[in-house]
């Protein structure tokens, strides 16, 4: 069944970013002032809000972990977190090729970009902490205080452009200004890629919970090995 | 600068899914790792039972 639910999704998510893909060169126009770099955008924040969709999750996991001592919510956390960071690294390696270009240097510190950074590094730091402890347990257990003390970086790198004045651009997104600063044309696709993004994101975290599972069946079959 | 940017935007949408297919391999060659594992392990119990 999960097996089937998995192909199913990545077949939707398949299509819908090659839709998306034809919408991107083929339906919309270039950006006046970016020209064709502006593209960049679509895949640029829908990266960033699975990013920080991947984290919200990976912290009310690992709260419920904690709360409940069930090993799925650890294996939910571990598999979420490494599927977003890897969506953390697409946003910050995008937005410094399209600096490149429209700030002539790859990397700016400010807060948005440094904050980001910072996410991504406590979530590689939580991955290499999962690696370092034998026992599942104690694993679990660090590895949720770890992620629920890395949110708030998250939450001050969404909130980084609208409390500090940043080479970042600011909001440009309507559930944030309330309109008027991107096409609707324009934001209309991003939202979609975002969805395409987000389904496919939730296919690797799938994937990657199952293999979770089979890494606790093989700790279970080496302590029965250990016996005999 | 335009075929600058053009080409700037084809490395940006390259990047994003040389990034993400990476990830996926590395998944796809982790699990098969974890399967031949788990196989060579409950072979090991099944012969040392068969043996006691």
């Amino acid at each position: 069944m999960r097996e089937k639910l998995i192909y199913a999704l990545a077949a939707v998510a398949a299509l819908l970013l090659t839709r998306n893909l034809y919408q991107m060169f083929i339906g919309l126009p270039d950006e006046v002032l970016q020209g064709a770099i502006y593209r960049i955008i679509f895949f640029h924040v829908p990266a960033a809000f699975t990013f920080m969709t991947g984290a919200l999750v990976s912290m009310l996991a690992s709260i419920l972990y904690l709360a409940r001592k069930d090993f799925s919510a650890d294996s939910v956390a571990a598999a979420v977190t490494e599927v977003a960071l890897v969506f953390g690294f697409v946003n910050l390696l995008t937005g410094m090729i399209w600096a490149r270009i429209i700030w002539g240097v790859w990397w700016a510190w400010d807060a948005r970009l440094t904050f980001m950074l910072i996410s991504c590094l406590m979530y590689a730091g939580y991955l290499m902490l999962r690696r370092s402890i034998e026992e599942p347990t104690q694993r679990a257990r660090m590895s949720a205080v770890l992620s629920i003390l890395t949110f708030p970086a998250v939450v001050i790198t969404y909130k980084a452009i609208d409390w500090w004045r940043n080479q970042h651009p600011g909001p440009v997104l309507t559930f944030r200004t309330g309109g008027g600063t991107m096409d609707p044309g324009m934001e209309q696709v991003l939202w979609l890629n975002f969805l395409g993004i987000l389904l496919f994101a939730t296919v690797l975290m799938m994937v990657r919970m199952r293999q979770e599972e089979i890494r606790r069946e093989i700790d279970g079959l080496r302590r029965e090995a250990h016996a005999i | 600068m335009d075929s600058r940017n053009f080409t700037y935007m084809f490395y940006g949408f390259a990047t994003a899914w040389v990034v993400v297919i990476a990830y996926v391999v590395t998944l796809v060659a982790r699990e098969r790792k974890l399967i031949e594992e788990m196989k060579r392990l409950r072979h090991m119990i099944d012969s040392g039972e068969s043996r006691t």
